[in-house]
Parts: structure tokens; sequence; C-alpha cells
């Protein structure tokens, strides 16, 4: 028999059989569309892919270049970093995150968000005010490249992790469910035709049996009027009744028949 | 998994005296209620202390970014590589010191692991 392998649990019904094929096709179309929106956040991936490697040797350069200027203002005022860090009470450089839809998944996307003013009073920085503030400048656009590049790499992590479940999905229903399915439909098909087979067949049983029925009555009927006739004819005619025994013999009714099921 | 980054607005940073003191010009210093969102890591400190520190700003529900330098991020590796969560980004910066090395990055290392097969 054929539909062997996993299959679901249904009766091999005409309305199953509608029921299965709806539910392949649902799951067909369901593989397309998981098919394109993998294809899609791969395009995607693998841009980000390609700009989150620049943009790490790019923070390589921009690093460097933010610790020779700090290195400037250690030159040019001493060591200020005990000041700076007992100056810091609330960040005045934030970050905003607003979001960007891929092919519904939702990507994250930081963004600078300054406050204008300088809250760090920095008195008591009397020499160097310069280069203090051009190293303030050069480490915000810093920042600015490292906020850029945090930004990518989280909307790696989550594609990354969107396109694993992606595939998942897309290779069970491949691999599992469209040919369980197609099992199913099979084995509808095989059971259904197996019916329709004993189904012919009885059909034709019964026509059989009718004919030989029909045949017998005829014969019966035929041997009545004969009897009748001989009668009539005051027994002249004795061959008639001898056939009229005969026939009275071989009555279907009266001999039990072994394949009758009915 | 992308829930409630809207209030994640702040950036915390691991990291040697000079990078902090750098990033901390820029203005990205938070105190709060004696809370600092960076720490200052030199010779003496305890790699038990950088590892709850890593664990904290990991936790905290404000930090949308986390910067360490990387070779501070070398001796709490396998941590680092544990973590795979989106959210706070975790940033490897260079120093002034230690220069920058992408092969031993735990993102880059992905990127490459990825581009290769």
């Amino acid at each position: 028999m054929s539909g062997t392998g996993a299959r679901e649990n249904v009766f091999p019904t005409r309305m199953a059989l509608t029921n299965i094929k709806l539910r392949l096709k649902g799951a067909q179309t369901g593989h397309s569309l998981l098919a394109k929106k993998r294809d899609a956040l791969t395009t995607r991936f693998r841009a980000i892919l390609r700009k989150v490697d620049e943009a790490k040797r790019k923070m390589g350069r921009v690093m460097q270049l933010a610790s020779f200027s700090l290195a400037e203002v250690t030159y040019a005022t001493g060591d200020i970093s005990y000041l700076v860090q007992e100056q810091a009470k609330s960040a005045s450089f934030r970050v905003k995150a607003k979001q960007e839809n891929v092919s519904g998944v939702v990507l994250p996307a930081f963004e600078v968000d300054r406050v204008p003013g300088s809250d760090f009073n920095l008195t008591g920085l009397g020499r160097g005010g310069q280069q203090v503030l051009r190293s303030k400048e050069v480490y915000a656009k810093a920042v600015e490249t490292l906020v850029e590049l945090a930004s990518l790499q989280t909307a790696f992590m989550i594609l990354d992790e969107v396109i694993r479940a992606t595939n998942r999905r897309v290779n069970a229903i491949e691999h599992v469910v469209i040919p369980r399915l197609e099992n199913t439909i099979k084995y509808i098909n095989s059971e259904l035709d197996e019916m329709d087979r004993e189904e012919f067949f009885r059909l034709k049983k019964i026509q059989g049996k009718k004919k030989r029925d029909a045949g017998k009555a005829d014969a019966e009927k035929e041997a009545q009027d004969a009897r009748n006739y001989a009668q009539q004819g005051a027994g002249t005619v004795p061959q008639a009744e001898e056939v009229a025994e005969t026939g009275e013999s071989s009555d279907l009714l009266g001999t039990k028949d072994e394949d009758v099921i009915f | 998994m992308t829930t409630a980054f809207k209030e994640r607005n702040l950036l915390a940073v691991i990291g040697d005296e000079d990078t902090i003191t750098g990033l901390l010009l820029a203005g990205i210093g938070h105190v709060e209620r004696g809370k600092k969102n960076f720490l200052v890591v030199d010779s003496k400190t305890q790699v038990s202390a950088i590892e709850a520190a890593f664990q904290e700003y990991t936790e905290r529900k404000d930090i949308a970014i986390l910067l360490i330098n990387q070779h501070i991020a070398e001796k709490i590796r396998p941590t680092v590589d544990k973590y795979q969560q989106a959210f706070p980004a975790l940033l490897e910066i260079p120093s002034k010191d230690h220069p920058y090395d992408p092969a031993k990055d735990s993102i880059l290392k992905r990127v490459q692991k990825l581009f290769g097969d």
C-alpha cells in the first residue's frame, strides 16, 4: 500500500481528503512565504555583516585619535582623570532607540541624543582649556562611531537569531509537514480506491445473483404454466409434469448457497 | 526580546583610566544614587570585581550599550563570549596601550565564522 511513513491520524473519507488538501496548500503557501522572508533577511544580514566589519576597523582608528588628544590634554594640564570622574553627575551624552522594520522583524537603531550645554563646569582646569575642549569633541565623535557600531551589532545579533528561527521553520515545513500531508493524501486516496473496488465487486455480485434469481423465477413460471396447461389438458401430457419436477428440484431458495453473505 | 529598549538610553563603560576619562569628557558619565555607569580597571582590580560589574551593567534596564576595553574583556573572556543578548549591546573597544585586535572580538569571530562557511 502506498502512503507508508508518517501521516496524520484521520479517517480515510472524502471530507478528510479535502481538508488535508487544503492544509497542504496552506503549508506550501507558508513555505514559499517563509522562504521569501528568509531571503530578504539574509540579504539584509549580508549588508550589515559587511558594515560591522568595516565599522569595527574604523573604530580602531578613531579611538587611537581620541587617545592622542587625551594625551595632549594630559601634557597641557596634568592628570585630570580624577577630576573628571568626580564631576560625572548626569549623562549629557545619551542614546535614543528607534526601530526599523525589516520584513516583520523589528530592528532597533541607536541614535545619539546629546543634551546641549556643558554640565561639566570644569572649574579648576585653568590651563589647557582649549585642549580639553578639543579632546571633548574628539571623544564625542568617537562615541558617535561607537554608537553607530553598537546599533549595527545589535541588528546583527537580532537578525542572526531571527534567520535561524526562520530557517528552522522553513526546514520543518519542507521536510516534515509537507511530506506528512502528502503521505496522508496518498493514504486516503488508496483507501478510497480500495473501497471503490470493493463496492464495484459487490454490485457485480448482486447483479449476478439477481440475474440468476430472475432466470429461475422465469423457469418456474413456465413450469407452472405448463402444469396448468396439462391439468387443463387432463393429464394427456405427462412429459410436462416431469419437466416441472426437475425445475422444482433446482430451486435456489430451497438449497443453501455457500457464498451468500447477506 | 526587543521589548522595552525604549527606556535604554545610557552607555556604560568598563575600561582603564584613560579610556574612562575620555569617554566621561564626551559626557556619558551618569551617577545615580551613588551608582556609577563606569568602572575604572587598573592592574590591582580583581577579576571578580570586573565580572560583577559586567553582570550588573548587562542586567541594568537603562543601559543601551556596554563598552569594554578589549584587554579587560580578555580577562573575563568566557563570560563575554557567553553573552548573547541583544540588549545591552556589548562593544569591545581598543585602549591606549592595547591596540585593537579584530581576531579576538567575540562578534567579529562570529562574523568570520559566518563568512567562512
